[in-house]
């Protein structure tokens, strides 16, 4: 029955019955005052002054970030390659990781799904939700600030991304090519060589693509904890305040990102 | 079979081999050994020093050995402010971003809007999604000062990008029948919106919208790196003095945060979907 509202003798339709708008209401007031106390915290912790000042503070400096000093790009050339090997190195190294992680951790596949399936799970679940760059800082205190720290940062951040895309493909394959290649009588690894692989491989590509066009965006903030890339030459620049340096790195740093989105979603679209 | 060159007569007597995935056999050769040629460059400019990761080593093993005995107390206070700031953060930028992308979604959804808005709204979400919150996250604290407001103006422009986005590829994909039949009704613009256009596309924005306050949440706690408020600052405090008690208490608190704030949203999206 629709809800109705009588007024005087005629009935008007009402989107909610009476209880529901009331649940609707309170839903709406618990939220506006939950929102109220967050903005009092963050407020209590500004500096209003700063604030206030904030148009005269982006004004001059965007005046002295403009215009970039393009001579400054002769330096970039070795941290944009670093940048590169970082996010090319660590997605191969994630993926080697991360295809046996996910052939355990799917329910068609894992060997045991009471002790295993939740390691390799749990694998998954810890790797993905720390961002890459508190592993770099992780890393840096552990084998020293360089290249090869972001390398390991971007692998280890990327193992739980893929291993999860990739394991949610291997338990929607298609259970009867499976079941043709085991009444071959084929072995194990040949049900999964022969059965299993050629079934993901089309997500596999896909995913290690997707992964390496976002640890390209991840890499390139890396340097800013000293991990290597010109996240570094970033952070020198902000360092010193040499505005016009940081705007043409932003500007490269741009500029890669919008490139390498192109790449994957042109290889993404080939493959798929 | 399709493949015309099929010859039985070649095949015969030999044994089958898995058809190989690049199927010109000069391609498959130069791309890997470019693969190859650029593994070892890669490898010759990465320049590792392994004297000293062999050093730190030790280090490592100490740090995963703090993760069996985390040490959540002798920090206690620093730890709960820098939570509370995080999740202060999270809150409050997910509800104004999430105010904000629906304007945006609906200029940005070409059923909806003229081609002028459309353009100004993809012009913003291009923006939003080209700059990474850590980069934004700077730009705001050299303006705006350091402080939970950087972290919370930065976080609320990087919902705009991705909410306004898939919400305005839903508002895209709707069912064009009912929201004619509501403008057929007599309805004004805002009653269209409200009762044509809303109704359709409501559990995809509350999914999404529980889904955005989960990757808030993660990104709140790197944003401390570049002293825009939330537990990155105390986690990076705790690195730099070594304490990896600490620093295991505080990834571990941000870990079963997360897990429940996924198993939240999974949970959410599952029932409105």
């Amino acid at each position: 029955m629709m809800p109705t509202q009588d007024l005087a003798g005629s009935k008007i339709w009402q989107r909610r019955s009476g209880r529901e708008s009331l649940f609707h209401w309170i839903l709406w007031l618990l939220g506006i005052a939950i929102f109220a106390y967050c903005w009092q915290q963050i407020s209590a912790a500004t500096t209003w002054f700063f604030v206030w000042d904030a148009p005269r503070i982006a004004d001059d400096i965007w005046t002295r970030a403009t215009p970039p000093k393009w001579e400054y790009i002769t330096q970039l050339g070795k941290p944009i390659w670093d940048t590169f090997n970082i996010a090319t190195l660590g997605t191969i190294f994630a993926l080697i990781l991360a295809v046996p992680v996910a052939f355990l951790a799917a329910r068609n596949t894992t060997p045991s799904r009471l002790f295993i399936r939740p390691v390799a799970l749990l694998i998954i679940v810890s790797t993905r939700s720390i961002n890459s760059l508190i592993w770099a800082l992780l890393l840096i205190a552990i084998i020293g600030p360089g290249v090869f720290s972001g390398v390991v940062a971007i692998a280890i951040r990327s193992i739980g991304f893929c291993a999860k895309l990739l394991y949610e493909a291997i338990e929607e394959i298609d259970a009867t090519q499976v079941e043709a290649i085991s009444a071959t009588g084929a072995s194990r690894w040949q049900v999964m060589a022969y059965g299993i692989v050629p079934q993901v491989l089309p997500a596999f590509a896909g995913i290690a693509v997707f992964r390496w066009d976002i640890n390209i965006r991840e890499s390139t903030v890396l340097g800013l904890v000293g991990a290597g890339g010109i996240g570094l030459q970033l952070s020198s620049s902000l360092n010193v305040l040499a505005w016009p340096q940081v705007s043409l790195i932003l500007l490269v740093i741009l500029v890669a990102v919008v490139i390498s989105e192109w790449v994957s979603a042109k290889v993404r679209g080939a493959i798929i | 079979m399709s493949n015309q060159s099929f010859d039985i007569n070649a095949k015969l007597g030999k044994s089958w081999k898995k058809p190989p995935l690049v199927q010109q056999k000069w391609l498959r050769w130069t791309l890997l050994t470019g693969f190859l040629v650029y593994l070892v460059l890669a490898y010759w400019s990465i320049d590792v020093n392994w004297a000293r990761v062999y050093v730190g080593l030790e280090r490592g093993q100490k740090f995963i050995l703090a993760f069996t005995d985390p040490d959540f107390t002798s920090r206690s206070a620093d730890i709960w402010e820098g939570i509370t700031e995080s999740i202060v953060m999270t809150v409050a930028s997910s509800v104004v971003g999430i105010a904000i992308s629906i304007p945006i979604a609906l200029g940005a959804a070409r059923n909806v809007a003229p081609l002028p808005v459309y353009l100004v709204c993809r012009g913003i979400i291009a923006i939003s999604r080209a700059l990474q919150e850590i980069i934004v996250a700077i730009l705001l604290v050299a303006i705006f000062g350091f402080g939970p407001l950087a972290g919370f103006l930065t976080l609320s422009f990087a919902t705009i990008g991705f909410l306004a986005k898939l919400l305005a590829e839903d508002i895209e994909s709707m069912d064009r029948v009912q929201a004619e039949a509501i403008k057929a009704s007599g309805a004004r613009w805002a009653q269209w919106i409200n009762y044509g256009v809303q109704p359709q596309v409501m559990p995809r924005l509350i999914g999404l919208s529980v889904y955005r306050l989960d990757i808030n949440f993660r990104e709140s706690a790197i944003l401390g790196l570049v002293g825009a408020g939330g537990i990155g600052a105390t986690l990076n405090t705790a690195f730099d003095r070594y304490e990896y008690g600490t620093a295991a208490a505080i990834l571990l608190i941000i870990i079963v945060l997360v897990m429940a704030l996924e198993y939240l949203s999974g949970a959410v999206r599952a029932r409105v979907q």
